[in-house]
């Protein structure tokens, strides 16, 4: 008896996993490739994390996207006027996932790729992405191995071998640290990475630096800024993820560390710029946008936001805007502009056409190298205002 | 000493958190001789009602909810997912641990989405920044282990004075003979449970009134270093799991003073490990003999 | 007799239509196909429960460690295979790392080179896993049965601590991607590799080895009165499927494309776990067939369940992040509480066929 029921479970289980797989084949069929407009469809994914550790972030680059959708929702590609859908996959921030969010991609027939927030499953995602001959277009994935050793992928911002020497620029310059102290989260490649390129750039300034790691699912910080303060550093500069941001921030302010910290462009999100407010701490971070910068673009998207209540609880309960979300903007548009260029919505074309695109974004020029990065040299600082909750324009910086 | 001084306080601290996660293993286990995965998963389900429960709430409803609503979960726990295993293999029972574990961190990632919920009103009082000999802390750094103590002597009176901790010591010491006496085995395991979970729930308040947010794997670490406390201390004493919980949270944070971060967590493994294999009763542990 | 012979025949016939159904998908779908992914993915798993149901449901060890040694197999694997030329931009934060060679370039390169190189890079990763599986079954095999669980737990655990710290990052390249390393591009390849692997531990399980380690299982006391040398039988199980387990994780290692030493935590050993629960603990068959079950619905068929609409059922309020694996957890409870002994129970693919006839005598003997 026991048996059989196991036969009958496992037919059961079969029997629904023929019929997952027989509606997503008639799906395919059905769709043919017109909406209800009558409009052609042409298809951008969006590879990004809505889950996992930057789920948050994701999610607020995807406002960017989907607002522009919204703005321009369709493309004339060579005379034809086409409806631009967005195909989004959650590939849950972590590279081993990568792969098959990619290939479900691919199985949806997109024309470019958007994405990724976070540069490890990008890459992971990339290697797919190059085997089916899909561009795609980096959205905030600041690794520089992401473009160098993948011929598709494309980036609109700046990568970490400039962030991290212009925010190591910052500190000795402008204020005047000559002791750093590095905190970045083990096994994460993107802390790794920007923690290299600050040491670098800082120790050839002349300053010295006092690297430490913290393992996954840390929640005291408290030992780490006693090792800063003990070590006698001016700043501390953590390019973690937001959910640690935050745990660093409570304990600076609670221990009373006198500097700053230093924060990577994961660091521009409301959720860590609220988790200043009332505390002693001053807190500093390189972003690719800042609010104010484009008042059309600023307004356009919190009217939108606030008639949205899933948009709204998407960026974190309120209608600030990150400069990830006017990142994921321009991503749109650059795509767009690639598509007309390319006059095709053949993946290769498009492909063949990304590295002439010229776009005038919200968060300045977009312009492809050889290697397929964005030419950029600056980044904006923002402080957190610890009595508003919102950010502060410092400076532009460059590397010097 | 004034330089170490801030790692210890802050190592008490942890080591408090830790205790009163410990002692629901030690219950546990000491009853069941089940390592109850899913425990860790309790406490980070009590520091989400908290968040829940005090932005809907005034505090004085919100914190008897957070408590009451962690008991029940344990409660039913124990009921839907270990009392139908109790005649099966040991091993069946740790797998329906790991699952309920499974379970009730994909329920919580369901329902918040995977992200990171932000403690927006901590409880008042006990959040408040004060100085301890020139290192700052919060305040509830000095209540969670003062606390800890009392509720532990509140619990080993409770183990040694009344009928239900008689009966608990009975269940512990003999499953059979424990049931044949006349003992009520289902209400006692259940009983187990409830105070293993009303612990988590007072440490979670504690815990997480620490921290600015509640992630879903918030559980996952303090719950696995809390074991570990429980081993060390040797498994089914009180009293050894609170100690344990000291002396690892302090190790811990002597750890990283030294500059060692990169392993602070494999050090408490270690440690583990270590006790196992040299005297697997832990410090205050009795020896168990299996029966054939 | 003529049972045997046509159980024999009978897996040799599914045998060979997986065999056929994996050429036919590489002749019909591009390697990007979502299908060959997940395939490739299954097919991985199924090795590795394989190999962890030799340990927990043949011998009857409860570990936990699956993911450490599968995070040795892995980097063993793509340290062993990147291509030299491309070493000083995978290691660009340790000078492009201490080790210089590659195994496939050392052997020529080529077709078969490249082969032999990468089935070489797999072995070392398994032979490396059993070595460490050895010394950590010194003292944690004479543990009882939940502390070796936690026990292996915790290895694994400081195994990921050592891979990600920075002075062995010449190395291991720390808490940094590997990539860049040669894949197999057929799903064919993968299905003869791991079908070559599991076919030897199913002659190890049906060998006096393996009756010793299912008499251990059944009853330690008895096993020993029998003569069976306890602690001899559970090193070699343990040691034996850390092996697979390390070569399983240089396959997955393949198929990702990247490899993070953060992605080898404890849920994936739990993962794994419960797809052997699945299948039936104690059955090969079923833990491959698990395998498939698990990672399609996961990676593939169920993604609707998170997107908003699933079997033509629109309703994104309900389907939206993560409700795919809180079903999924809801049916694994079901499966952990009420069938205890999963799809297979102990019984194999095979022993389903020959229940009829055996009946079918039944009834022709009454009457």
């Amino acid at each position: 008896m026991k048996k059989f029921l196991a036969l009958i479970l496992t037919l059961a289980m079969a029997m629904s996993l023929a019929a997952c797989g027989g509606d997503s084949g008639s799906g395919d069929a059905e769709e043919g490739g017109t909406s209800e407009s009558g409009n052609p469809v042409v298809r951008i994914g969006v590879f990004e994390p809505q889950t996992g550790d930057n789920g948050a972030g994701g999610k607020q680059e995807i406002l960017g996207m989907q607002y522009a959708n919204y703005v321009q929702p369709t493309v004339t590609i060579d005379g034809t006027t086409y409806d631009v859908k967005l195909e989004i996959v959650d590939n849950r921030t972590t590279p081993e996932n990568g792969p098959s969010a990619a290939a479900e991609l691919m199985n949806r027939d997109v024309s470019v790729v958007l994405g990724s927030y976070g540069s490890g499953v990008s890459s992971a995602g990339g290697a797919v992405f190059e085997e089916a001959g899909v561009p795609a277009i980096g959205v905030t994935c600041t690794n520089p191995q992401v473009t160098t050793d993948c011929d598709v992928y494309f980036r609109i911002c700046f990568t970490d071998p400039f962030q991290g020497p212009a925010l190591a620029s910052y500190a000795y310059n402008t204020l005047g640290v000559d002791t750093a102290y590095t905190l970045a989260m083990l096994g994460s490649d993107y802390d790794q990475g920007l923690v290299y390129y600050f040491t670098e750039a800082f120790k050839a300034l002349g300053g010295t630096v006092v690297s430490e790691d913290f393992p996954e699912g840390s929640a005291n910080f408290v030992s780490y800024i006693n090792n800063a303060k003990s070590a006698g550093a001016g700043v501390i500069f953590a390019p973690v993820s937001t959910n640690y941001a935050q745990l660093i921030i409570e304990a600076a302010g609670a221990q009373g560390f006198e500097g700053s910290l230093l924060g990577s462009d994961t660091w521009d999100n409301n959720m860590v710029v609220e988790s200043t407010v009332g505390k002693n701490v001053s807190v500093e971070v390189t972003t690719f946008y800042q609010e104010g910068g484009n008042a059309d673009f600023d307004a356009g998207i919190k009217e939108w936001m606030n008639a949205n209540p899933d948009a709204l609880t998407n960026n974190g309960g309120n209608d600030m805007v990150s400069a990830v979300t006017a990142m994921g903007y321009d991503a749109y548009f650059t795509a767009l502009e690639a598509l007309k260029l390319a006059g095709s919505t053949d993946p290769a074309a498009v492909l063949e056409a990304l590295p002439n695109v010229s776009y005038e974004g919200v968060c300045g020029l977009i312009e492809f190298d050889e290697i397929g990065d964005a030419k950029r040299d600056q980044a904006y600082i923002k402080q957190a205002n610890t009595e508003t909750g919102a950010w502060d324009f410092v400076t532009v910086q460059g590397v010097e | 000493m004034q330089e170490l001084f801030p790692y210890l306080l802050n190592g008490v601290s942890v080591g408090g958190q830790y205790a009163l996660i410990a002692i629901g293993y030690t219950l546990v286990y000491g009853i069941l001789r089940l390592i109850n995965f899913a425990h860790g998963d309790v406490f980070m389900v009590a520091g989400l009602v908290m968040v829940y429960a005090t932005t809907a709430m005034p505090m004085y409803l919100a914190l008897p909810l957070v408590i009451a609503a962690t008991v029940v979960l344990g409660f039913v726990i124990e009921r839907a997912a270990y009392k139908p295993l109790r005649t099966a293999p040991r091993m069946s029972l740790m797998i329906s641990a790991i699952g309920v574990s499974y379970l009730i961190q994909n329920l919580a990632f369901y329902i918040t989405g995977g992200v990171p919920q932000p403690v927006t009103t901590p409880i008042p009082w006990i959040s408040d920044d004060i100085l301890v000999l020139g290192a700052s802390t919060k305040r509830v750094t000095i209540v969670t282990p003062i606390l800890t103590i009392a509720l532990v002597v509140l619990l080993v009176y409770l183990i040694q004075k009344t009928k239900i901790g008689m009966a608990m010591r009975a269940a512990a010491r003999d499953f059979e003979t424990a049931q044949l006496m006349g003992v009520k085995i289902n209400s006692v395991i259940s009983m187990t449970f409830v105070i293993g979970s009303f612990l988590a729930a007072v440490g979670a308040l504690l815990y997480f009134t620490n921290y600015p947010s509640v992630a879903i794997t918030s559980g996952a670490m303090p719950g696995l270093k809390a074991f570990v406390a429980a081993v060390f201390g040797g498994i089914g004493s009180i009293p050894g799991a609170v100690v344990g919980a000291f002396v690892i949270g302090l190790c811990e944070e002597v750890i990283k003073g030294l500059g060692y971060t990169t392993f602070s967590d494999a050090f408490t493994f270690a440690l583990l490990i270590v006790v196992l294999c040299v005297k697997p009763t832990g410090l205050f542990g009795e020896k168990v003999t299996d029966k054939v | 007799m003529t049972r045997d012979r046509k159980k024999t025949i009978f897996l040799a016939a599914v045998l060979l239509v997986i065999l056929a159904a994996g050429v036919a998908v590489d002749l019909a779908l591009p390697s990007y196909h979502i299908a060959v992914k997940v395939i490739k993915k299954a097919t991985v798993y199924a090795l590795v429960a394989v190999s962890m149901n030799l340990l927990n449901g043949f011998t009857g060890l409860f570990s936990l460690g699956q993911a450490g040694f599968m995070l040795l197999g892995a980097v063993a694997y793509g340290v062993l295979t990147i291509p030299v030329a491309d070493r000083l931009s995978v290691y660009q934060y340790f000078d492009g790392g201490l080790i210089q060679f590659s195994l496939p370039e050392l052997l020529g390169g080529g077709t078969v080179g490249t082969t032999v190189g990468m089935l070489l890079a797999l072995a070392v990763g398994g032979i490396l896993s059993a070595l460490v599986a050895w010394l950590i079954g010194l003292p944690v095999l004479r543990l009882r049965s939940d502390y070796l669980a936690i026990a292996t737990l915790g290895f694994a655990e400081i195994l990921r601590a050592f891979f990600q710290w920075n002075a062995l990052g010449p190395i291991t390249n720390a808490s940094n991607l590997l990539r860049g390393y040669p894949d197999f591009q057929h799903v064919t390849s993968y299905f003869l590799l791991a079908g070559v692997l599991i076919a030897v531990i199913v002659l190890l399980i049906n060998s006096t080895y393996g009756r010793a380690f299912k008499a251990i299982r059944d009853d330690e006391v008895a096993a020993e009165a029998m003569g069976i040398n306890l602690a001899k039988h559970k090193r070699m199980a343990f040691i034996i499927s850390s092996f697979f387990a390390g070569v399983g994780g240089g396959m997955l290692a393949m198929y990702n494309g990247t490899i993070s030493s953060a992605s080898f935590k404890s849920s994936m050993t739990y993962e794994i776990l419960l797809i052997v629960v699945i299948g039936g603990i104690g059955s090969i068959s079923g833990s491959v067939i698990a395998s498939f079950l698990y990672i399609f619905s996961s990676e593939w068929l169920l993604r609707g369940l998170d997107s908003g609409s699933f079997l033509g059922i629109n309703a994104p309020g309900l389907f939206k992040n993560g409700f795919r694996m809180a079903v999924f957890s809801v049916i694994i409870m079901l499966i952990v509480l009420f069938f205890r002994r999963g799809i297979m129970g102990d019984k194999e693919l095979p022993d389903l066929l020959g229940r009829r006839p055996k009946r079918r005598r039944k009834e022709a003997a009454d009457k």
